[in-house]
């Protein structure tokens, strides 16, 4: 009998670096081909022409200075003095001005809870009332009226604290009410599936403009004689229930995408229903969706621009506010705009990169 | 091998179980059946042929509409006290495992012992790792379920079934997505479970299993029982065509 051949494995190696250096880099990625080589000089062409312009008029010919008369020179560029003049204007809207220092207080506060949440360290049962107390400050210093602060009606609030609150608290408010619409669409019960399924094609059919619009005018039609709410809470009710149909389809889309054995599992373990859908299902099929999702807060954050149809002025309204009625300024509008695209952005950016985060936290047991 | 099974209780009992899925498929047809406590039965037969579905009704994963079907003395209706009880008493091995991917192998295991068997952390962590090492996985602990091979991970499903010390263990198709050389490694675990007195159902074509484990062979086709006996007679005499037929097929080679 021969005798037996022994087998010897290979031993593992690195895998090949990728070339480095500019020159490596640059030939493989913009001059591979000619396709490639015409489409980097047709881009960098125009990239060539239009940034030093950008530049030349944001920066090198720009003023600071705020005086209009300054601005209206012959070779000025950007009026960032419009900024100067009126950013208290802009960022607080009509907030009485000796007293935005509440405002600022107060969204420091909001801003400061926001970041906390998203760390991991905060995660815990401590955040709910972290919230409350932190909502609780809000309003008492933003409302006043309490501890010898003056009292500020919510039509006076405007600006970045308003976008800023109402982004946030809607969706804080519209997520788990999104989560209990997207479980309620796949319940057993006709009732309650019938219900959310209406819920979620009554808001979807409708533009946001019209839900704000009906929060803010009709509704008070239906109210007893007597009874108010006041407009920033019909607002605030509109763009939750609005952003939760749009997330709840997400959420539910996440759902869809379990394998059933995830259920079948917890059943046979004697998990409840809640048990299961909290501890199996929606761990794994949020973190699906977390692209989504995300994109639906950054959505919502800059939809809370359309509340200036029910004459609330944050952020972009308090904009048109500060400088519609001030013809010295009003030509420089541009400039405004330009400044309050910065700020969206950089909130808009922040949400991004923490998306890209928290997925990277979820998807830790799928790496090898 | 075969237990002493002389005066042991019935602890399942299938009495005319009929199961339709949809208007049409009529899957489970008078399906009648005893159980004892501690035997050990392999159900085989054709794909379609109802046999997993008749396991899965036994912990209510399945609803069956007509006939009764009693667990440990519990009857299966509805009432969503007696299935919790049921499913107390019967831990499940699937064929795609179905680990939960986001939690630790640990994890898994202490679940329900924690959530619902209200055990205290610590105590469940102790015993879940008693159960690793039974089934010789206990250094993968804090891994994921995605990080072992499938027979690791089949090997900590069967760890995570019996965290709930069942009294009956069903196996549905336990080794049916495994590369060859890894059955072996769960069928050990299985049999080794075997010689401990658990009742044991298992959907399997590992007929080497049933001839080593099984007190009794039960082959079906087309939502029906058609032949059920000991491992020994059901392999050397079969009775009926239809498993003669079926028998020439898997062992043909």
């Amino acid at each position: 009998m021969a005798e037996t051949i022994i087998f010897q494995s290979l031993p593992a190696r690195p895998a090949p670096t990728k070339t480095e250096g500019l020159v490596p880099w640059a030939k493989a990625n913009l001059f591979a081909n000619w396709q490639s080589t015409v489409t980097t000089f047709v881009v960098g062409g125009l990239l060539l022409y239009f940034i030093p312009q950008f530049l030349n008029w944001a920066v090198l010919t720009a003023t600071t200075v705020p005086n209009a008369d300054a601005c209206r020179a012959p070779g000025v560029g950007a009026c960032w003095g419009v900024i100067t003049e009126k950013y208290r204007l802009i960022i607080f809207g009509r907030y009485p001005l000796e007293e935005q220092w509440r405002p600022l207080v107060a969204t420091l506060l909001l801003l400061a809870l926001l970041v906390a949440s998203c760390t991991r360290a905060f995660w815990n049962k401590w955040l709910l009332v972290l919230w409350a107390v932190v909502v609780a400050i809000f309003f008492a210093l933003m409302y006043g009226n309490v501890l010898g602060l003056s009292k500020v009606t919510t039509d006076r609030w405007g600006g970045l604290p308003l976008t800023i609150m109402l982004s946030s608290m809607s969706m804080v408010m519209a997520f788990p009410l999104a989560i209990a619409v997207a479980l309620g669409r796949r319940s057993k019960l006709p009732a309650i599936r019938t219900f959310c399924t209406i819920y979620v094609e009554l808001i979807r059919g409708v533009p946001l403009i019209s839900v704000l619009f009906m929060a803010s005018f009709m509704f008070p039609l239906f109210m007893p004689q007597g009874v108010t709410i006041d407009v920033l809470i019909r607002v605030f009710a509109g763009l939750t229930l609005f952003a939760a149909a749009y997330m709840a389809e997400v959420i539910r889309g996440g759902l869809q995408a379990m394998p059933k054995g995830q259920a079948e599992a917890a059943a046979s373990l004697g998990l409840s229903y809640w048990q299961t859908q909290g501890r199996i299902i929606l761990p794994q099929a949020l973190a699906l969706v977390v692209p989504s999702i995300v994109n639906n807060f950054i959505g919502l954050f800059k939809d809370t621009s359309l509340v200036g149809i029910v004459s609330l002025y944050e952020l972009t309204g308090s904009l048109g506010l500060a400088l519609n009625g001030d013809a010295d300024w009003r030509p420089f509008k541009l400039e405004g705009y330009v400044f309050i695209t910065f700020i969206y952005f950089a909130f808009c950016f922040a949400m991004s990169r923490y998306s890209l985060w928290i997925e990277k936290q979820v998807n830790k047991s799928k790496l090898r | 091998m075969s237990t002493n099974l002389e005066g042991a209780k019935d602890v399942i009992v299938f009495d005319k179980v009929n199961k339709w899925y949809g208007n049409s498929f009529h899957v489970l047809r008078d399906i009648n059946l005893n159980v004892k406590q501690g035997e050990r039965i392999v159900i085989c037969g054709p794909s379609g042929s109802g046999k997993s579905t008749l396991i899965r009704c036994i912990n209510r994963l399945e609803e069956h509409q007509e006939g009764h079907l009693f667990v440990d003395g519990t009857e299966l209706t509805d009432d969503v006290k007696a299935i919790d009880k049921v499913r107390k008493e019967v831990g499940m091995v699937f064929q795609q495992f179905n680990l939960f991917p986001h939690l630790t192998v640990l994890e898994n295991l202490t679940l329900s012992p924690m959530y619902v068997g209200k055990v205290p952390k610590k105590e469940a962590e102790e015993k879940a790792m008693m159960q690793l090492k039974r089934v010789r996985i206990a250094e993968q602990a804090g891994k994921y379920p995605l990080q072992l091979s499938g027979g690791q991970q089949q090997r900590v499903a069967i760890a995570r079934a019996l965290c709930l010390t069942p009294k009956i263990m069903l196996f549905d198709e336990p080794t049916s997505a495994l590369d060859p050389e890894m059955i072996k490694e769960v069928l050990d675990v299985m049999v080794a479970m075997a010689d401990q007195g658990i009742t044991m159902i298992c959907v399997t074509h590992e007929m080497g299993f049933a001839k080593a484990v099984a007190d009794r062979v039960i082959f079906m086709d087309q939502g029906q029982i058609v032949e059920q006996n000991n491992p020994h007679d059901f392999f050397n005499n079969p009775q009926t065509d239809r498993s003669k037929d079926f028998l020439s097929k898997i062992l043909g080679h």
